[in-house]
């Protein structure tokens, strides 16, 4: 196996290596995370108190926009993507990507759009000022300019994820090696062909309603506007159609995260592999026919109110199966508590919090309370933040010594979870309260009542953003150096990646295919 | 270097690029899908655009239903509308005829697009027009006032636990009016 790396900024700029382009997704994904958070901390600076004090209400505007923006296409998927150019080749065994010069264009274009995206701030106007979420007409006919600019950087990403995806289906469907069977495959590299299946599937869709939206903006359509015949409340379903498959798409990649740490510290193989697989399928498929419980307050008839209530509660099934599943792995397992466990046992309690939020929501009539309340963004913070980014925090705890072939440091991991999980529950537990007392979202000033939770929240945000320094400061010296790695890493790892590699992994590595048992 | 591993790998990389362009054509079928889709459920409360014949009148003499007359702007729309009467009873199978009147308070002609509703939802299924000012374009001078008419007949198959039914009008400037409006431009002006 040979170990020889390229030089220099071409080592990056032309990289066509799998370790290489994970690397950089993943420092993107981290840069996002501070530049997504630091929008937060403006957010919850002004929320700090009742009354204007630090911004003007438009420019809130355009921090809850961008903030949004940033953490589900700029975070989370890119991290996500990050993991999988890591580790999808060496968990089957193949050498590298099917499409090594592809996935170097998918990385690429991310800084593009990026780079596109927050120079809005700086454009005459104002940025995107509209929600992540971008409704019709409010995008269209009342956007500022740099709307357009927006559109071509969503367009951007979107390609890139679905050359992602392209690529991480080619690779797992076709370079697998021999004795690998599709329920041999470690679970996340099934997560993860699913997820692929679900981004092929929903970002076309997201292409073509940003692209309605460039044509009602700019070449005389109506899609969106009645005035002309169109219908605003059709483009949340067709945002919908994207976005919610979208959520899915940032949770499954961490649901195969935890199905493969939970194992490895509980000295215990994962309860049910074939169970995980097929509820990990029940829940893509569903995800396509529960879109409008987005909607359920746009005025929709009965029969269809019904439909979707009916069909979201119905996810619940195969969500729980998982959980149940993760918990009875861990029951008379030999547990011990590395950083990557806290984590992930930190997940399963706290996502499953955010899915019970969720499950309230599905009930229409009490949705008719919750929608567009502080409550809805409790929930999607508890899943997206202790569920998508904890998972991706114990994702790197987990696999960083066999990337870097350095232990991190554990003390300092272990502070970095306990500082993160209390004020990150501090920051988004009394949103809850916040939610069902009425408070709406999206504004930058609220009435006097809502003070205290707000209070509390802002201080737990501040202390949440803040201690995600240390997280950067254990990856950098985990890097540079530390207590060396031995090539299984954890006492109860199993898996290609760490019985057939050493640590670090080589830069190339399975030029020949292993043996699979 | 096409061996055989690499066909292998193209072939699915073409099926997947054409499910991608696929779903991109599917995203913009939805347009007509999502009409084609209220138009068979009956769901939302839509009303035809061109006028209904109606050959043959039965009409239920047992029975009335109230109908009630609501009008709105577009923002862009310098306008006064209002209908003449806010409600009538009528005989569900027999023709009523009903007028809105429109004004145009700008210094400019304007032509206008009335978009008609009507709620509850499923009642849209059984209110037929045979003559309204919503089929066509309405150009009022400037300073103009017009009274437009509808006539309109409740279907006697409507269900019998809606007594009341609300016709709307929202009348829009058409061709719709692409200026840039951006809520911070407005703010700042």
């Amino acid at each position: 196996m040979s170990d020889h790396k390229p030089t220099g900024i071409g080592r990056w700029i032309f990289s066509t290596n799998h370790k290489d382009i994970g690397t950089m997704y993943l420092w993107f994904s981290f840069l996002m995370l501070f530049i997504g958070g630091g929008m937060a901390m403006i957010i919850r600076a002004e929320l700090y108190q009742p009354g204007m004090q630090l911004i003007d209400p438009d420019f809130f505007n355009q921090m809850t926009t961008l903030h949004g923006l940033i953490m589900v296409f700029g975070v989370i998927m890119p991290a996500f993507v990050g993991f999988a150019n890591w580790l999808v080749p060496m968990m089957i065994g193949a050498p590298d990507m099917a499409l090594p010069r592809m996935n170097n264009m998918s990385f690429w274009l991310l800084p593009f759009a990026f780079g596109t995206l927050i120079s809005t701030l700086f454009m005459e106007g104002s940025a995107p000022n509209f929600g992540w979420t971008f409704y019709a007409p409010l995008s269209t006919t009342y956007g500022p300019p740099s709307t357009d600019y927006f559109i071509f950087g969503v367009h951007l990403m979107g390609i890139s994820s679905i050359m992602g995806s392209i690529n991480v289906i080619v690779t797992i469907l076709n370079m697998r090696a021999p004795g690998m069977t599709l329920m041999k495959m470690p679970i996340f590299v099934w997560t993860w062909l699913i997820t692929a299946f679900l981004l092929i599937a929903v970002m076309p869709v997201l292409a073509g309603v940003v692209t309605m939206m460039l044509t009602d903006r700019n070449f005389g359509t109506s899609f969106f506007e009645a005035a002309g015949g169109g219908d605003p409340v059709m483009f949340q379903h067709v945002f919908w159609f994207f976005g919610h498959p979208e959520v899915y798409i940032m949770i499954l990649p961490s649901f195969g995260i935890i199905s493969q740490i939970i194992p490895t510290f509980a000295r215990k193989k994962l309860f049910g592999y074939s169970s995980m697989v097929y509820a990990t399928a029940s829940i893509a498929i569903l995800s396509f026919i529960v879109w409008a419980h987005h909607m359920y307050t746009v005025g929709m008839p009965l029969a269809g109110e019904l439909f979707f209530m009916l069909a979201t509660m119905l996810i619940a099934v195969p969500t729980g199966v998982k959980v149940f599943n993760w918990v009875t792995t861990m029951w008379r397992g030999s547990l011990t508590f590395e950083t990557p466990m806290l984590f992930a046992v930190a997940f399963v309690i706290l996502f499953t919090i955010g899915g019970f939020s969720g499950l309230m929501m599905s009930i229409t009539p009490v949705d008719f309370q919750y929608h567009d309340t502080y409550f809805i963004v409790a929930h999607f913070h508890y899943v997206l933040v202790t569920g998508a980014l904890f998972a991706i925090f114990a994702g790197a705890y987990y696999w960083l010594p066999k990337w870097t072939g350095n232990m991190y440091d554990e003390t300092l991991g272990k502070w970095h979870f306990w500082i993160s999980v209390v004020s990150v529950n501090v920051l988004f537990f009394p949103m809850h309260f916040l939610g069902l007392a009425g408070m709406p979202r999206r504004i930058p000033d609220y009435a006097l009542q809502f003070s205290d939770y707000n209070q509390m929240a802002s201080i737990g945000g501040f202390v949440f953003g803040g201690i995600q320094l240390l997280f950067l400061y254990i990856v950098i010296k985990c890097i540079k150096g530390g207590e060396k790695a031995s090539d299984q890493v954890w006492e109860g790892a199993e898996g290609l990646e760490f019985e057939q590699l050493p640590s670090p992994a080589p830069f190339h590595s399975f030029d020949t295919p292993p043996q699979v048992k | 270097m096409h061996n055989e591993k690499n066909k292998q790998n193209f072939k699915v990389v073409k099926q997947l690029v054409f499910a991608a362009v696929m779903m991109f054509g599917f995203g913009y079928a939805l347009v007509p899908l999502y009409n084609i889709f209220c138009d068979i459920t009956g769901l939302n409360g839509r009303l035809d655009t061109e006028a209904a014949k109606v050959e043959k009148l039965d009409i239920d003499q047992n029975r009335w239903v109230t109908v009630e007359f609501v009008s709105s702007l577009n923002a862009d729309m310098p306008w006064k509308f209002r209908p003449v009467v806010s409600k009538m009873k009528v005989r569900p199978g027999e023709p009523s005829k009903v007028s809105y009147v429109a004004k145009n308070i700008s210094n400019k002609a304007i032509t206008g697009n009335a978009v008609p509703s009507v709620s509850p939802g499923q009642a849209a299924k059984y209110f037929t027009k045979t003559e309204c000012f919503c089929f066509t374009q309405q150009e009022l001078k400037a300073g103009e006032e017009k009274e437009m008419p509808v006539v309109f007949i409740v279907d006697k198959n409507l269900p019998k636990r809606i007594n009341t039914v609300t016709l709307s009008y929202t009348f829009f400037n058409s061709p719709a009016a692409k200026q840039e409006k951006s809520v911070v431009s407005m703010v700042n002006k």
